[in-house]
């Protein structure tokens, strides 16, 4: 039995009937990213000898039997964004290189507690910021496809959390958590072959994670399934007294919730993201979806959201903004790298020069010029309205429909060196995935086909606030019609 | 709306990131290409549109007033990149 080809689901049940060992199984993880992480460099910090220690323990939790945690022995990527406690986290910044959080973040306790092994911690754009994996400072992500006859070509996984997306098709882990402020997860997640859901804002505890822009960041899960998503964010979501933004709402099933019929489910379509110069394959698939559920029961309603195309402009100006705010804590003093100075601000001008890269730097710039006096009401006061008017869009869709079915990205992956002159250009692979994030609403893609070139392309299912339930069992039935099996160039088995 | 050098270096300083002169070309034409890509927003019509702050859906929380943290002192000081016994360091600030 090849390990690293088992689904979650399938670990769990293996693992209790004494199959395979929780070492084994670990181990098998263990020795794919001894084998490919120098190629793929999908993790930033690779815990091994923890991991294979806690799997021996989850091995005489599981020998004990009875009632074993959900998730003991299961091995999973953390995202470098969340604090592992005495297991450094950069948020791969030269600014927290050598930072050891002496505490842990709240989702990663809650995975810890239900038993998951962590088997080291995933590479991700500088502070979560890109859409490529390529700003990190500790070098860029490979993406394990290859499109179809050209083995070369070096594509990029997707961002921010592109390193947990490549681990987890490469079969380097089973699944991994990630942060999605305007697409961090569902975009790779697409590139990468994978499912992947950002819950609704305030379902994740934000405690512990590296702020990005706070009223966007929100935890989650990416797998190789819908139903290991639901699995992991089952252990990750809840209220937390510690996050003055999380909500206090009981967390459903939500791996029942992957197996509930459609019939009768509405499903809307909406016109402004037929985007102008969509290519003729994402378009395709997008069709084809809408096929999959109609097929499934779903009634297929045509909506408008006409605000949502002013999504990503206002998410240009809200994320900044935050960002400079969170980042203005990298002082050189409390924490983090410093560089000296003669005076105090010299250390902070150069600590700040020297440990951020550039694209933070320019996030930093463009929040601190959108908050600054005379241009506050302008450009953030402008955009705080304009993100109420798009999230009313969103809600007047959902008086009558359940779910709303959209492309995840504007196209597969690209190349290493494409789209990365012109920083427009490169928002721009958000432009699907920002409006959800403007509105909190749950929203998760799961792989649809693969281009003409050999590239998976993944669909989007966007719910209601706090109905992750309803995007799970959308999800579900897209994955069987879907039936998904392609798997990446690069991967465990593959020596 | 467009940024010149000066204010360029205003906002860098602002922001407390060192730039060189020789940064500045290349930030005022990466800055400006993004503004003139959200100046799109001036089209929306938003009299009588709040803004929004959060999603809604969480209240503040009232809790009792006493001390859930603390006692901490070494590992709040664990990671400062320099310390003098119990005290973070910074170059002189007061002559």
């Amino acid at each position: 039995m090849m390990l690293t080809e088992l689904t979650i689901a399938a670990a769990q049940g293996g693992l209790r009937r004494r199959e395979f060992s929780a070492e084994e199984l670990v181990g098998a993880h263990v020795a794919a990213i001894d084998r490919l992480n120098g190629r793929l460099n999908a993790f930033i910090t690779v815990t091994s000898e923890q991991a294979l220690d806690a799997a021996r323990r989850a091995d005489a939790i599981l020998a004990g039997g009875g009632d074993v945690p959900a998730l003991t022995g299961i091995p999973l990527g953390i995202k470098d964004l969340f604090c592992t406690d005495g297991v450094r986290t950069t948020a791969a910044s030269r600014m927290l290189e050598d930072f050891v959080p002496p505490y842990e973040s709240t989702v990663t306790a809650n995975l810890l507690a239900d038993g998951a092994v962590f088997v080291g911690k995933t590479n991700l754009d500088e502070f979560a910021m890109g859409s490529a994996n390529i700003t990190s400072a500790f070098g860029s992500v490979e993406n394990p496809w290859k499109r179809a006859g050209d083995a070369e070509t070096v594509l990029v996984p997707g961002g921010s959390s592109g390193g947990s997306a490549a681990a987890v098709a490469a079969r380097l882990a089973m699944g991994a958590t990630g942060t999605d402020t305007g697409g961090s997860i569902r975009q790779p997640a697409s590139y990468c072959g994978i499912a992947g859901i950002k819950p609704t804002y305030g379902r994740c505890s934000r405690w512990g994670t590296i702020a990005f822009a706070s009223s966007l960041d929100q935890a989650g899960p990416m797998a190789r399934t819908v139903e290991d998503c639901a699995i992991l964010l089952q252990s990750m979501a809840g209220f937390d007294t510690r996050d003055s933004t999380s909500v206090d709402i009981a967390v459903p099933d939500y791996r029942a919730a992957c197996g509930r019929s459609l019939k009768g489910m509405k499903v809307g379509i909406p016109a402004e993201y037929r985007v102008a110069g969509m290519p003729a394959e994402i378009e395709a698939a997008w069709e084809q979806g809408i096929a999959w559920l109609r097929d499934a029961g779903c009634e297929i309603v045509e909506v408008s959201l006409p605000y949502t195309k002013y999504g990503l402009a206002t998410y240009y100006i809200v994320a900044p903004a935050e960002c400079s705010s969170n980042l203005a804590r990298y002082d050189g003093v409390r924490f983090g790298r410093r560089v000296p100075g003669a005076s105090l601000d010299e250390l902070y001008e150069a600590t700040r020069r020297e440990g951020f890269g550039a694209e933070v730097r320019r996030r930093i710039l463009m929040g601190t010029y959108v908050l600054s006096a005379g241009y506050y009401d302008a450009y953030y006061l402008r955009a705080q309205k304009v993100r109420n008017l798009i999230r009313k869009d969103f809600e007047n869709a959902f008086q009558t429909v359940d779910v709303l079915l959209t492309p995840t990205a504007p196209s597969p992956a690209f190349a290493q060196g494409e789209k990365m002159d012109d920083p427009v250009q490169m928002y721009l692979n958000d432009v699907f995935t920002v409006p959800a994030s403007m509105a909190g609403v749950p929203a998760m893609s799961v792989p649809a086909g693969l281009s003409q070139s050999g590239l998976p392309l993944g669909l989007q299912v966007i719910g209601r606030s706090f109905d992750e339930e309803s995007v799970f069992a959308a999800a579900s039935a897209l994955e069987r019609a879907a039936g998904f099996t392609h798997r990446p160039a690069v991967r465990a088995e593959v020596v | 709306m467009s940024l010149d050098p000066a204010t360029v270096r205003r906002i860098a300083r602002l922001a407390r990131i060192g730039i060189d002169e020789s940064d500045l070309p290349a930030l005022q034409r990466e800055l400006n290409g993004i503004l003139g890509w959200i100046e799109q927003l001036n089209e929306v019509d938003i009299d009588n549109v709040e803004p929004m702050v959060g999603t809604g859906h969480a209240a503040l929380r009232m809790r009792e007033d006493v001390v859930t943290d603390g006692d901490a002192r070494e590992a709040v000081l664990s990671n400062a990149p320099d310390t003098a016994g119990p005290y973070y360091t910074v170059p002189k600030v007061v002559e």
